[in-house]
């Protein structure tokens, strides 16, 4: 399986990224750089975290109307998998990839800290390795991390939540929602399944050196689903 | 030799640019000597603030000089570069540095700490080296009485998250400390740490003679402009009108300029390359030059601008952000440039380099300065400051015991203690810092004495710390100095870490009072003993001067970051307890020293006594045994003492881990050896050279053997277990109730 990691200027859990997919997971990746027009041959497509165009504007909104975006767009339509992590989820969120925008954290302040998330779906790309109802630890770095959707639009993506933030028993009450995010959503699906979008960085805790390695089962999902794919 | 300016500005000018400029009278006719002329206004701008404090070292070289500076694994000297540089081994190095933004934040505190970590970045990338992490020491007034220390400090703190957050560059360590004596002039010193194949370390030397001078990144503003002069006087009432002295950063353009100069580097196309930090363009071509024993020429209308009508004086003295001049091989010019142009930032060739020895700068055809570059650098002038030591001593070093009744309840003591914005959890700040970022830090704030990153590709952990301690140089510059160093090898140590070398950071008031100059030199030469005796030399960092406002000097802190290394794959250790059952010792002697304490200073509202002496063979001792031990394996925690003591490190080492908080019980309190003494000097004292640990009962008879071989004392304390802290007959208190106290009092104040 061939990965393409995108990097904007500003992007800066690029790196992170690719570790984790060649030096973790033993898998081929390509830069693809944001004037890049296409995704040459990559199965799945991850957009890191960082601070794209410096944020400015808005958290996405430069990055949104980039020539790789174009790409990744015809590519998700295609049915392609796109994983959009932290800065890389806002970026979905404002290129509509995925329903819903991002405010600043309740706490108006930045927050890196590890958090346990519940996993609510299995049946995904990117979740088939995890356990439902399983408690992980991921660690969450983020300014504007505050998932918020319309209650209507709720309504219908409520069942697209793939991970919410959760107390270490697993129940989702308001002091385990670090930024207070909507039904302390962490990452969501679009409705066809095959884009997701997480504030948790998968590639900090992807070994057991750094604290965790529940992140890397998301990669593994994504490997597994496209070995079924094929 | 030149077509001088011939309608130059008139000398009444020239002089009143020179005084504002701080430059006596005596200064002035050396200029005029060296120019042969009187010099122009860009000319006096010039020399104005390379012979700032701030650029030339002018009042502290002669002391720097005493610093250890050489050893095996030294690749790059102080003040060789703009950072020092350390073998590895395998080919790897690493190079760091810490640097001061003390002046700035005091008036911006948000863009002055911002700047101030964007500055020491470009330290480290100038060098070649990827920054891998950043650590910094902070030091307010009183945050729990005073309402802009609480603004500086969330000021500074939102500009360091701000900036590093963005660059990608993790924050993993750090010290806030607070103190009267820093309410109108506050310190934020940045360190930052790089990593390098030891062969591309760049060098930062202009050569080759007509090679092309580059100009990259952002553009040039008014803003920042003399910010190394406005660093080097005194803060008054005055100085918010300095405000345009404080530089507004970019950490966008900063990511990027990492990104494309450490790319145009790995070309080999580069020469020379230097940063544009304090006196920007001025700084960045002369000290090249000056490397380069070359000249330089450039002309200031092909410098990028953000602002019309700027004078050469002006373009000059710009201390505006995210810049670097690079020295090119002629012929690679276009390629480099299409290089920085993919990253959508400025190269611009501005200028080249020459033999004659001069800086030259042009405003089109007309010449504005040419100076011979040595008179900029290698010969300014150096002041030999008269020093008195200061009268205050003897006042405040007597401290009469007698007069201080024992605490009626040890436990609130302590848990008072716990609540102090010193000692308290600083969980509300360093998690506003992205400390993850590019997957290297494996052991998180707050989890030990010193922050530990893995190097990936190898089986190698980096150690690192930042420490300083105002109040112990306040009362003895000396033995503050060397416990400065001492309490920052304790930290590596406790991680497991071997002492590599030291970067330092010295904040003081102004020079020119002969009592501050004895601080300053009685704090080197403290530093200067510890740093040879513990074979860590001084590869780097930054004076900063005239830390003082009309409420008064700042305590003299030098502050000191060091860096150790782990080999072999041995596993970093922590400071919490682990294991019910595991055995607590004291590594040290404690003495009966409660001069300087925090529990003096926050319970008794004293700043008085002597500091703790600092035996630098005992320290040496402790440093063996911890790291012997580490290496066997046997220690399962280990946490320095220092503020708050003995009391305050077990208490902390039972919470720091919040999600397996355990208990302690110490049956002994007598602490072996030592004489009989007060029982809030052995909780509380702050005697240097000791450390708590932990190991299975099974490993402590060979714990035990090598602290006597090293001759280094050893008390058995007692037991982990349980879920209150005991100690003997004085403290018996849930860990939970120490828990909630140390962990959530930072969070109210801020």
């Amino acid at each position: 399986m061939k990965w393409g990691v995108v990097v904007f200027p500003g992007s800066n859990c690029d790196s992170d990224c690719i570790y984790t997919i060649q030096d973790v997971l033993k898998q081929p990746v390509e830069t693809l750089w944001h004037q890049d027009k296409d995704l040459r041959g990559v199965d799945a497509v991850v957009i890191p975290g960082g601070f794209s165009y410096g944020d400015y504007l808005r958290t996405g909104a430069i990055a949104r109307f980039s020539p790789i975006m174009k790409a990744v767009e015809a590519f998700a339509k295609d049915g392609g998998l796109v994983l959009g992590i932290c800065n890389g989820f806002q970026i979905l969120l404002e290129s509509g990839l995925l329903p819903g925008a991002m405010l600043r954290n309740t706490g108006l302040r930045f927050i890196c800290r590890f958090v346990t998330l519940r996993v609510e779906r299995t049946d995904t790309p990117f979740t088939n390795r995890f356990e439902r109802g399983q408690v992980v630890r991921m660690p969450i770095a983020h300014n504007e991390g505050r998932y918020t959707v319309d209650p209507a639009t709720l309504k219908r993506v409520s069942n697209d939540a793939v991970f919410r933030y959760c107390n270490e028993q697993g129940e989702l009450i308001d002091a385990a929602n670090p930024n207070g995010s909507t039904a302390c959503i962490a990452g969501i699906t679009n409705s066809a399944g095959n884009v997701m979008g997480m504030m948790p960085h998968p590639e900090r805790a992807a070994e057991p050196a750094l604290g965790s390695s529940d992140g890397r089962l998301v990669f593994e999902s994504m490997l597994n689903a496209c070995a079924a794919s094929r | 030799m030149s077509i001088l300016m011939q309608a130059a500005e008139p000398e009444s000018l020239i002089r009143k640019v020179a005084k504002s400029h701080n430059i006596s009278e005596e200064t002035y006719r050396h200029i005029v000597q060296v120019l042969g002329r009187t010099p122009s206004i860009t000319e006096i701008g010039i020399y104005g603030v390379m012979y700032s404090e701030h650029c030339s070292y002018c009042s502290s070289r002669p002391y720097l000089k005493t610093f250890p500076t050489t050893g095996s694994r030294v690749l790059v000297k102080a003040g060789e570069e703009n950072a020092g540089a350390i073998d590895l081994g395998d080919g790897q190095a690493v190079v760091f540095k810490c640097e001061s933004h003390n002046h700035p934040s005091a008036i911006e505190p948000y863009e002055g700490a911002a700047t101030g970590v964007g500055g020491i970045v470009r330290d480290i990338f100038t060098m070649g080296a990827r920054p891998i992490a950043l650590l910094n020491s902070l030091r307010f007034g009183p945050i729990d009485k005073d309402s802009r220390s609480k603004f500086l400090l969330n000021g500074v703190v939102s500009g360091i998250a701000g900036y590093g957050n963005c660059i990608g560059v993790p924050t993993v360590g750090g010290e806030i400390a607070f103190d009267e004596s820093y309410r109108e002039n506050p310190l934020v010193n940045v360190m930052c740490i790089g990593l390098i194949p030891k062969a591309n370390i760049a060098k930062g030397a202009a050569k080759g003679i007509g090679n092309p001078v580059l100009y990259v990144g952002s553009s040039t503003g008014k803003d920042g402009l003399g910010g190394a002069s406005f660093a080097s006087r005194e803060l008054d009432e005055a100085s918010q009108a300095d405000r345009p002295a404080v530089q507004i950063g970019d950490p966008f353009a900063e990511k990027c300029l990492i990104e494309a100069t450490l790319e145009a580097l790995a070309t080999g196309d580069v020469i020379g390359i230097q940063d544009m930090g304090a006196a920007g363009l001025t700084c960045s071509t002369c000290e090249t030059a000056s490397r380069g024993n070359s000249g330089i020429e450039i002309d200031v209308l092909k410098v990028p601008r953000r602002e019309i009508g700027m004078t050469p004086y002006e373009v000059m003295l710009s201390e505006s952000q995210e810049r670097m001049l690079l020295i090119v091989k002629q012929g690679t010019q276009e390629r480099v440039k299409r290089l920085f142009a993919r990253w959508e930032l400025n190269a611009v060739e501005i200028g080249h380099v020459t033999d004659t020895g001069r800086m030259v700068v042009r405003e089109g055809k007309k010449i504005v300065a040419d100076i011979p570059v040595k008179s900029l650098t290698d010969d300014a002038p150096v002041y030999h400051r008269p020093k008195a030591r200061p009268a205050y001593l003897d006042k405040v070093q007597k401290l009469d015991l007698t007069r201080i009744p024992l605490p009626a309840d040890y436990a609130q003591v302590l848990t008072r203690l716990l609540m102090t914005p010193t000692i308290a959890n600083k969980a509300p700040v360093y998690e506003q810092y992205d400390h993850m970022v590019q997957t290297n830090t494996v052991v998180l704030p707050g989890a030990a004495d010193a922050a530990v990153l893995r190097l990936k590709g190898t089986s190698r952990w980096l150690a690192a710390t930042l420490d300083g301690n105002g109040r112990f140089c306040y009362l003895d510059p000396y033995e503050g100095g060397k416990y400065a160093v001492a309490e920052a090898a304790r930290n590596i140590v406790s991680v497991g870490a071997s002492p590599l070398a030291v970067t330092d950071c010295l904040n003081f008031a102004n020079p020119q009072d002969p009592e501050i100059m004895w601080q300053f030199a009685e704090c080197v030469r403290g530093i200067a003993d510890a740093c040879r005796a513990f074979e860590t030399p001084v590869i780097g960092g930054n004076v900063s001067l005239y830390n003082e406002s009309p409420s008064g000097p700042v305590d003299p802190t030098p502050v000191i970051g060091m860096v150790g290394v782990i080999e072999g794959g041995q596993k970093p250790i922590t400071a919490s307890f682990k294991d019910a059952g595991d055995i607590i010792v004291l590594l040290g002697e404690t003495r009966e020293e409660l001069g300087g304490s925090a529990y003096l200073a926050d319970i008794h509202g004293l700043k008085a006594g002597l500091a703790p002496r600092v035996d630098l063979d005992n320290e040496r001792a402790l440093q063996r045994v911890v790291i012997e031990a580490a290496k066997e394996g046997s220690l399962k925690s280990a946490h320095d003492c220092s503020d708050g003591g003995l009391a305050v490190a077990l208490a902390e080492s039972c919470i720091m881990d919040s999600g397996r908080r355990i208990g302690a019980s110490i049956e002994n309190v007598s602490c072996a050896g030592a004489v009989k003494m007060r029982l809030d000097a052995w909780l509380f004292g702050e005697s240097s050279g000791r450390l708590v640990a932990t190991c299975a009962p099974d490993k402590l008879e060979a714990l035990k053997a090598s602290a006597e071989r090293h001759r280094l004392a050893l008390s058995v304390l007692g037991k982990v277990g349980g879920r209150r802290l005991v100690i003997g007959e004085a403290i018996d208190v849930p860990v939970d109730a120490l828990n909630e106290a140390w962990r959530t009092a930072f969070g109210k104040l801020i």
